[in-house]
């Protein structure tokens, strides 16, 4: 416990994921969803650059973190866009109200 | 306990701690702000792992970026001020002990799993290096990847348009 | 006694800013002293100091500052000193050797810069405003033109109510000031003062310069949303729409001396200017030049300054997003806004405009660096340190606030413009023909030291231009209209 070790990272990785597991499925607004998303994916980096630094000894990791922020990125400005059409559309951003098909 | 091993403990209890703000909050500002808190102790943390370039992309992109859209769309959407969306009891419920159990599960899988001891291999992981990589071995991703955030750009700007007035 | 205060008051400020320097500089050469006994006592028992370095005790100190260490260790330019002395010494070295006090100090150095700054820079913005509009400014407070006025300012916004707004989010109202606070306090623990004054020599450092400006936006933001107040969240959102669009031409600008130097690490982007003022990376060729004059106005847009000052536009939004602030948690805000103009400036010195080096070539006075203490003192004026730097970011603040209070403010939507119809265009042409020209034109050939000559020149006449203006206008303060080379007004 006292020298850190890969189980640390990965332990608080999982610890991220479940957090952002949690929001992402009981919160009603739109954005909090997108905000659990967002623990989720710093959960995976996280987990990525771990392994690279203790267990594979090149930077893939890194490269791939790096690849997901910018992905993260693009994916949530496509989302708030949509979350705006939303708003508009249905005058709440509440995600049970978007139940029908119409519109 | 080495200098290291107390700033990775630190650093570990401000990026637990945000997390749980984030479920716990229902204001959904608060939530942005318990956000802010958990990128930057990753950030944090990729410099303690020696990954100083993926750290201060993180803070640029992420916390300079993504979280500043992430507030955008609260302001925009938001009907009241500190409107509170609470998730119905039954729904907190189910989720509280569905995650516990994934919790418990991946602590219990990754106390045990036999990771050979392996130290630490040599940070040698330079700006360079990594520009190198980008550019050698992971050419294509990289080509995708501006193609595909070409795509992000129009497509949000479009999506985002107002409403035409018929 | 007025009169007799007026007549001292110039002498004190100096002996102040001396006093100042001697604080800042005595920990620098303790540090030093004590890397220098850890190498002798290395050496002598011969430690193993590539590996982890062994700790010094207040009892290996006191033997090596008395000369008692047993053997004929001798240690070259080695005064002895008496055993209370040495003891009191010592155990004022003792703590410097580690790395945690250094980090201390280099924090409280840094906090105290800024402040000290900030204070300094709020009255003279007063006095350049008021000098460009035919007035005075602070004359009263402290004496000598009104030089006490920002610690007057001070003391009145410490003990003002702190204001809540009903219905207003309490922690987010709080949490808004900091956040917006501390990145303008943290990007100065990558800025160099000098090669050798650095809290945190980072191999990003510029990047993380960059992203702590980036994340200041965050608190401006916050700030406008807690304050429950339909105007200050307009403003915020102005501000922040206006600063996040700033940073695409900020970004491909910094992009441009990075590809020329090939890293990121300012203390190697600063020492490669040290030959002189034609080495300085702006005037290398032209388009550097020009990615220098966009980094300026980026910058501008990016602190919130004039032309671009939309975000705190008093005759239109009241006081935009800090509408609702009151006491020292506004002048919080006004002291992330200072300290990042500072460091704006410092970085343009240290990206294009010679960093820490005079316009002397560094390699005239080398002899200098390792001679004794006024030796030093003289190289670090003449030739390159930490005064150097403060002096070129002084003057980029002062060329900041000279833009605010001569150009007009200009509307949202030509700001916009301006950036992503103008500046973004340029800043990318910019960044290719740089491509083009690093790939193409060697540096010693005849194309590349011409370029050299006539971007050299370019900046020797616009150096020279100012000085002179400034002499002139000094030497006729009395005779020219609009300086108001008045005496003192009665009462002060």
């Amino acid at each position: 416990m006292l020298t850190v070790g890969l189980t640390q990272y990965l332990v608080l990785a999982a610890f991220l994921f479940c957090c952002g597991l949690f929001v992402m499925t009981t919160k009603r607004n739109a954005v909090g969803i997108l905000i659990g998303v967002e623990l989720v994916l710093n959960a995976a980096c996280l987990n990525l650059v771990a392994f690279s630094r203790y267990r594979v000894g090149t930077i893939d990791g890194q490269i791939a973190a790096l690849f997901i922020i910018v992905l993260a990125a693009a994916e949530a400005a496509v989302a708030i866009a949509i979350f705006v059409n939303y708003y508009r559309m249905l005058a709440t951003i509440d995600a049970d109200k978007g139940d029908e098909l119409r519109g | 306990m080495s200098g290291e091993a107390l700033a990775f403990y630190l650093v570990a209890a401000l990026a637990a701690g945000s997390a749980l703000g984030c479920v716990i909050a229902t204001n959904i500002v608060r939530m942005a702000m318990c956000l802010l808190g958990t990128l930057g102790a990753v950030a944090l943390l990729y410099f303690l792992l020696s990954a100083n370039f993926l750290a201060v992309i993180q803070l640029v992109v992420y916390a300079g970026g993504t979280l500043i859209l992430i507030v955008f769309g609260i302001m925009v959407t938001s009907r009241t001020y500190g409107e509170k969306l609470k998730p119905r009891t039954s729904e907190a419920l189910i989720g509280t002990i569905v995650v516990l159990a994934l919790f418990a599960g991946l602590v219990a899988i990754l106390l045990r799993a036999p990771w050979t001891p392996v130290a630490p291999t040599e940070p040698s992981n330079s700006v360079a290096q990594i520009g190198q990589e980008l550019l050698g071995t992971y050419l294509v991703p990289f080509e995708l990847a501006s193609v595909l955030l070409l795509a992000v750009m129009i497509g949000a700007a479009y999506l985002a348009q107002p409403a035409k007035k018929e | 006694m007025g009169s007799i205060l007026r007549k001292v008051a110039f002498p004190i400020f100096l002996v102040g800013v001396a006093a100042i320097i001697g604080i800042a500089w005595a920990p620098a050469l303790l540090c030093g002293t004590v890397d220098s006994i850890r190498d002798d006592l290395g050496t002598w028992y011969k430690w193993d100091l590539r590996g982890e370095r062994p700790t010094l005790t207040v009892g290996n100190i006191r033997q090596y500052l008395e000369g008692s260490i047993e053997g004929q260790f001798a240690p070259a330019a080695h005064v002895r000193f008496g055993h209370s002395t040495a003891v009191a010494f010592a155990y004022v070295l003792w703590p410097l050797q580690f790395r945690i006090t250094r980090d201390v100090l280099a924090v409280v150095g840094v906090v105290g810069f800024v402040s000290l700054f900030a204070m300094f820079a709020i009255w003279w913005e007063r006095k350049v405003a008021a000098r460009m509009q035919s007035r005075l400014g602070p004359m009263r407070v402290g004496g000598w033109h009104g030089w006490a006025q920002s610690l007057a300012d001070g003391l009145k916004l410490l003990q003002k109510e702190d204001i809540f707004i009903e219905g207003a989010d309490r922690p987010l109202f709080r949490m808004a000031a900091y956040v917006a606070f501390v990145p303008a306090l943290g990007l100065f623990i990558a800025l160099p003062f000098s090669a050798a004054w650095i809290a945190r020599d980072l191999d990003v450092g510029l990047i993380f310069i960059f992203a702590m400006f980036g994340v200041g936006v965050l608190g401006v933001l916050i700030a406008g949303w807690a304050s429950n107040n339909k105007w200050s969240m307009f403003g915020a959102m102005r501000e922040a729409c206006q600063m996040i669009s700033y940073e695409i031409p900020l970004g491909f600008a910094l992009l441009v001396p990075v590809m020329t130097v090939g890293t990121l690490r300012l203390t190697t982007i600063g020492d490669l200017q040290s030959g002189g003022f034609q080495t300085w990376l702006g005037f290398r060729n032209p388009f550097l030049l020009a990615a220098a004059l966009i980094f300026f106005v980026a910058t501008l847009a990016s602190c919130k300054r004039a032309p671009f000052d939309l975000p705190e536009a008093e005759s239109e939004l009241v006081a935009g997003f800090h509408t609702e602030y009151s006491g020292f948690r506004w002048a919080l805000f006004f002291f992330a806004e200072y300290a990042e103009m500072f460091a704006a400036g410092a970085l343009a010195a240290i990206l294009f405009f010679g960093a820490w080096y005079s316009p002397l070539p560094a390699a005239w006075g080398e002899s200098w660096r390792h001679g004794p203490l006024w030796q030093q003192a003289l190289h670090g004026v003449v030739f390159s340190g930490p005064l150097w730097l403060i002096g070129k970011g002084i003057f980029f603040v002062y060329v900041q606030m000279w833009l605010r209070w001569t150009l007009p403010r200009i509307r949202l939507d030509q700001v916009m413009y301006a950036c992503v119809q103008v500046m973004l265009p340029l800043a990318m042409l910019v960044l290719l023909a740089n491509t083009f020209w690093e790939w193409l034109v060697p540096n010693r050939s005849v194309l590349g030291m011409a370029a050299n000559a006539v971007c050299t020149a370019v900046g020797a006449v616009v150096v020279l231009a100012i000085i002179g203006i400034s002499i002139y206008g000094f030497v006729n303060r009395r005779r020219l209209v609009g300086t108001l080379a008045v005496k003192h007004l009665p009462g002060a």
